[in-house]
């Protein structure tokens, strides 16, 4: 039967170094992007066995290509919309397989990565689906706030006013028309166990939802933002720094939503304004030209109620 | 010790699946399959199989899921109809690709629109250049026999390509037969265990499926899919000369019904098939030496074979309860592929072929329209001359 792991690594850079990489080097991942940061420090937060499940997307074409492959552990791509489907196939086999005694309990954790074109758009069916069919799985949406992938086009991720080849500017559009869609929201709405929001730069609260997660017999969420410097254009060593500026401005809060109860996991000591945020990225320069005030000034408002309607979630005012 | 028991198409089916105790059935329902699944369901629910059912919210997800739960390693099942299965359409194209052998049975029906329920063959030959093996099933019966053998057809070493077991929508997936149900425990035996050339569980090193092909290596691992086709035909027949050792009924890769004499002869799939049997023993008590070639298995399409079955007769009629919009004459899928095979492989001067297209959304299919074509066949093995090479048959105006 299930074993507990003995000891799990204790999540300090000292231990942590000593893991092996899950998600080796050498892969075509951008110098600056986020997303291979968001797996290392998912996997390294795992002590158990994985299986990787991803949605075409940036990730999955720039670590399998054939025939390479840049994943230590059992690794699937099957198509753009259908992760979470291919994963729960995945783990009614390790169910079954394991029922009838045709493979050993070895306490596999399966997690799925897809962006948010995948998760968000065309693949938000089949994650729902997922999640309402209560498999034990942790999905983990890397949230770049675009297709980067085809060449960044606009999704329901990406922020009102942003820059996107879909979405661009012009001399009667200021870039993406619209808030962005709230899909951590909306997988709390499933009332599935765990849900929470991460981001790269606090590793640590990352890594410890990612073990609240998987230490659940139940389906998990984990929406992590992921910033891609080609789309978001800033300096590739800057890729830290912005996630930090998006967590301290509360337009990405860091909480988690366990068992439905709400916890703000990251409380910033100075709430940042967005513009600091947006000024940040080439994606919102035109945002900065005096017409465009009323666009930022309407974000913040929106980041602002937000925070304000999550602090009342978890009853911290 | 065999039970003979008044079945439907898709109880029939439903039976098979669960004396084949698949590891994993992904399925959502459709009209006409649902039946299929919702007695599957019961099986699980009465804790009658170790399956694992995962009651997806789409066809997309059945496939994708079938996917992920046979690359983990378990032998996986499902169903579906129509829309269901062009819903499908881009992941049988990864399954097959992917190698995967699992078995889906498939109740045609018409693809809207308009939407309808009822049988024709556009579901499965619009997926018929996807990498699935295809056998289509004349009754209940044969949709239980073929669901049978479609697992070791798929596992076989040489193969290790999914099969499509298809029953004609309504007429034979609701229609209740007389169905021979083998002994659970032969039955298991015919099928065997299943073990997995790799995969993602409990495997002795990681594994990565579906990494990105380019240019360098894409089209190799097309050369192998086909390849494995080419290995299929002999499988279907391996495991048929077995199904008939243990089972006592003989398949191959097609029927030959009263051909060996024959002046003129039917191909037809499926149920129709059975319709035509009468007809062809009708005209027979009048002396008119009709015959019958029934195909079983689509894809691989037994060129050779089918060829061979019918190069002395002097007039064929190729039925197909499916069209292919804009293709020669508005020629359904089977007659293409016949008229083709005859072309490169058949003697000359060739053998006068007509293509019939019919029963379109369920449009019946009765005994005299039949007889019609083989009066018709007899007009052109007289004459020589072939007319009208593709004509639509029981359509108005």
């Amino acid at each position: 039967m299930v074993t507990q792991t003995e000891t799990p690594t204790r999540l300090t850079l000292r231990e942590l170094a000593k893991k092996p990489d899950r998600l080796t080097s050498g892969h075509r991942m951008c110098p600056g992007c986020a997303a291979p940061l968001v797996v290392k420090q998912v996997l390294m937060a795992i002590d158990e066995p994985v299986v990787v499940v991803c949605a075409t997307g940036c990730l999955e074409v720039a670590t399998t290509i054939f025939p390479q492959t840049a994943w230590n552990v059992p690794f699937i791509h099957n198509a753009f919309e259908n992760a979470a489907a291919t994963a729960s196939g995945v783990e009614a086999a390790y169910r079954s397989l394991v029922r009838q005694g045709k493979i050993e309990d070895d306490n596999t954790r399966i997690v799925v990565f897809g962006g948010d074109g995948s998760s968000y758009d065309i693949g938000l069916q089949s994650l729902s689906g997922a999640m309402e069919r209560g498999h034990r799985l942790l999905y983990v949406c890397y949230d770049n706030n675009a297709y980067m992938n085809t060449g960044i086009q606009r999704s329901s991720a990406t922020p009102v006013g942003a820059n996107t080849t879909t979405s661009p500017v012009g001399k009667v559009q200021a870039g993406k028309k619209g808030a962005r869609k709230d899909l951590t929201a909306i997988m709390a709405a499933h009332g599935i166990p765990y849900v929470a929001q991460a981001s790269p730069h606090n590793w640590r609260d990352l890594m410890q939802k990612v073990r609240k997660a998987t230490a659940i017999d139940g389906p998990s969420f984990i929406n992590v933002l992921a910033s891609c410097n080609r789309g978001w254009r800033h300096d590739p060593a800057d890729t830290i720094e912005i996630q930090r500026l998006g967590v301290d401005s509360c337009l990405w809060p860091l909480y988690e939503v366990e068992d439905g109860v709400y916890r703000v996991t990251y409380r910033p000591k100075v709430k940042v304004p967005v513009s600091d945020y947006l000024a940040s990225q080439g994606r919102f320069g035109h945002l900065l030209q005096p017409a465009n005030q009323y666009i930022i000034e309407a974000l913040q408002a929106d980041v602002d109620r937000r925070w304000e309607r999550l602090l009342r979630m978890a009853g911290e005012v | 010790m065999s039970d003979f028991r008044a079945l439907d198409g898709n109880q029939a089916v439903a039976e098979a699946m669960r004396q084949i105790n698949p590891d994993v059935v992904a399925a959502y329902p459709i009209t006409p399959q649902t039946e299929a699944v919702q007695v599957f369901s019961q099986f699980v629910a009465d804790g009658e199989v170790d399956t694992e059912f995962v009651t997806v919210e789409s066809e997309h997800s059945a496939m994708s899921a079938c996917v992920g739960a046979g690359a983990a390693g378990a032998r996986v099942m499902t169903c579906t109809s129509s829309a269901g299965l062009a819903l499908m359409w881009e992941i049988t194209y990864i399954a097959a690709s992917m190698r995967l052998p699992m078995v889906m049975m498939v109740a045609n029906r018409a693809l809207s629109g308009p939407i309808n329920i009822h049988c024709d063959h556009a579901d499965s030959m619009g997926t018929r250049d996807n990498g699935w093996i295809q056998i289509y099933s004349e009754n209940p019966q044969e949709a239980y026999d073929n669901m049978i053998q479609a697992v070791r057809i798929a596992e076989h070493a040489d193969v290790t390509l999914p099969v499509m077991v298809m029953q004609d929508g309504f007429i034979t997936s609701h229609s209740v037969e007389r169905v021979e149900v083998f002994d659970d425990a032969a039955v298991s035996g015919f099928v065997g265990p299943y073990a997995a050339n790799f995969q993602l569980l409990g495997a002795s090193r990681p594994l990565t499926f579906g990494a990105l092909d380019f240019y360098d290596y894409y089209f190799e691992h097309k050369r192998q899919q086909v390849e494995a086709f080419s290995h299929a035909t002999e499988a279907v027949l391996e495991v048929a000369a077995d199904f008939n050792c243990r089972f006592g009924r003989d398949y191959g890769l097609f029927q030959a019904y009263r051909l060996d004499d024959a002046e003129v002869a039917v191909v037809v799939l499926s149920s129709t098939a059975g319709t035509a049997k009468v007809v062809v023993d009708d005209l027979r008590a009048q002396g008119i030496r009709a015959g019958l070639l029934k195909p079983r298995v689509f894809r691989p399409f037994p060129a050779a074979e089918i060829v061979r079955a019918l190069s002395h007769v002097k007039a064929i009629a190729v039925m197909d309860r499916s069209t292919s919009f804009g293709s020669m004459m508005g020629a359904g899928p089977l007659f293409l592929e016949t008229a083709a095979a005859f072309h490169v492989l058949g003697r000359a001067p060739q053998i006068p072929m007509v293509g019939y297209v019919f029963g379109l959304g369920g449009r019946d299919i009765s005994p005299p329209d039949l007889e019609g074509v083989y009066h018709d066949l007899l007009a052109v093995a007289d004459s020589g001359d072939v007319g009208d090479p593709v004509r639509y048959l029981g359509v108005r105006g």
